[in-house]
């Protein structure tokens, strides 16, 4: 079969696809950063091991991590209006579910590091004197960092890739200008392919970030 | 070999004072009605078979694990259990365990720091000096276990004898008044008990309040004023370090000393 390439035309299309590289990027980011603080606060909770606090926390993680991203996208947007008479804006439904689903997954992350740590650990700090924040930040938590850094970074590159669903609420994210080009110019091959580099370009330098980060850390120790 | 030299004031009240303690874990009663008095320089050695509630009792002493009745004083802290009783906040009872050295039988030195800054942490964490105050402390500190070579090593390049003195300066630079030893020496090759045994010797020959849990009959005979015996719970025998060890009153304690037979004779 015969196609002719022809990345020409994507030259017009500049700005879009500029504005929809900010809104993934933008979109990573900031439901990162959302997503980590839920689950840092979700995983202490957990962690404070007070049975009415687990329940509504385990029964939250497990909602967003046994559902797809899709549903959750298209539940929050369309039925919280019906359900509780709350209107969102594209943008913030798709904000809170990523914030929320990545939260999930982070959760479990941050709490088996946390729980990775060795009882004696957390015996020599209290026998030390350490209060509890003492103990968590100078005891644990750089021990426990150690073994999340790796499962966080896979938890965000599948955060940024995730972003792509927004594009089923309209939001102007990179694949949503991607359709939009390709329903204007039907050269999908051409328009997927430039998609697909540059979500490539964006998250090779984090995967190798990642690996970097791992090695120092684990020569720290050494 | 010389006794080492006795610290105990017979006026002074008690270091450690034990009163009925009880411990259980669901439905299992591990301490049952526990009473024990240190004296100030006094040294104590715990012993009996595993699961006698000697390691439980010693953790008690620090809050490690909270009792479930009786009362604990250390010095000037004093506090009392009830079946359900919380433990006091977070503060109070950083406070109190700060009083305590505890010695672990697996050193629980922190992997991510190195030797200097595991023996640093009490001061400069626990008690927010500056790290350049109590570089010199920490130092002397390193000097005094024999391993002033050491200070920039990580805990996983060491031998278990050099970690477990490493864990000694470490519990000894929040300068406490009691040290608490939970079979300090159970984990290492038979090689590497003596150096730390050394250091344990050296602390009571300059008063140190300790406890210690052991299976080294020898070392508690020596180096000992008291020896408790311990079994399923409860004090069986409490006495003179050397009259317990070489002429047990209780047939339960000579059953269990006739397992170290040999070890305890000079």
């Amino acid at each position: 079969m015969h196609y002719e390439w022809d990345f020409s035309f994507l030259s017009q299309y500049k700005s879009l696809i500029w504005i929809g590289v900010a809104y993934t990027m933008g979109f990573t980011v900031l439901t990162s950063v959302l997503g980590l603080l839920v689950g840092s606060v979700v995983a202490l909770g957990r962690l404070a091991g007070r049975i009415w606090l687990t329940v509504p926390l385990v029964a939250f993680t497990e909602v967003f991590r046994c559902t797809p991203v899709l549903v959750q996208l298209v539940w929050c947007y369309y039925a919280l209006p019906v359900v509780l008479g709350i209107e969102l804006s594209p943008t913030s439904a798709a904000l809170i579910t990523l914030s929320c689903y990545g939260g999930s997954f982070y959760t479990e992350i941050i709490r088996g590091g946390i729980r990775s740590v060795e009882r004696g650990q957390w015996d020599a700090g209290r026998a030390l004197g350490m209060t509890r924040g003492k103990l968590m930040r100078n005891v644990v938590l750089p021990q426990a960092f150690k073994q999340m850094i790796p499962p966080l970074v896979n938890q965000t590159i599948l955060q940024l890739k995730n972003t792509s669903l927004v594009s089923v609420l309209a939001v102007p994210d990179l694949l949503y200008q991607g359709q939009l080009i390709t329903s204007a110019t039907y050269r999908p091959l051409e328009v997927y392919s430039m998609v697909a580099v540059v979500y490539f370009v964006l998250l090779l330098p984090l995967t190798q970030f990642a690996r970097w980060l791992e090695i120092r850390l684990s020569r720290s120790t050494a | 070999m010389t006794d080492h030299v006795s610290h105990l004031d017979p006026v002074a009240p008690p270091m450690i004072e034990i009163k009925q303690l009880k411990k259980s874990f669901g439905s299992l009663e591990v301490l049952k009605d526990i009473s024990l008095a240190v004296p100030r320089g006094g040294v104590v050695s715990l012993i009996g078979p595993s699961g006698s509630g000697k390691s439980t009792l010693l953790r008690c002493v620090n809050l490690l694990e909270t009792p479930s009745g009786g009362s604990i004083r250390v010095d000037r802290q004093a506090l009392e259990f009830a079946p359900g009783s919380r433990l006091p906040a977070d503060k109070r009872l950083a406070a109190f365990r700060a009083n305590t050295g505890m010695v672990f039988q697996n050193f629980n030195l922190f992997p991510h720091m190195t030797v200097l800054g595991n023996v640093l942490a009490g001061p400069v964490v626990v008690k927010g000096r500056k790290k350049a105050e109590v570089l010199e402390f920490g130092r002397g500190l390193l000097a005094k276990v024999g391993l002033s070579d050491k200070e920039n090593a990580y805990p996983a390049s060491l031998s278990g004898g050099q970690k477990q003195r490493v864990a000694i300066a470490r519990a000894l630079a929040m300068e406490p008044q009691v040290m608490l030893f939970d079979e300090a020496t159970s984990a290492l090759d038979p090689e590497l008990v003596g150096e730390v045994l050394g250091v344990i010797r050296a602390l009571a020959d300059e008063g140190m309040t300790m406890v210690l849990v052991t299976h080294e009959m020898a070392f508690a005979r020596e180096v000992a004023d008291r020896v408790v015996f311990m079994r399923g719970g409860v004090v069986v025998e409490d006495g003179p370090a050397r009259q317990v060890i070489d002429d047990p009153k209780e047939s339960a304690t000579r059953a269990f000393l006739a397992h170290f037979h040999g070890q305890a004779s000079d």
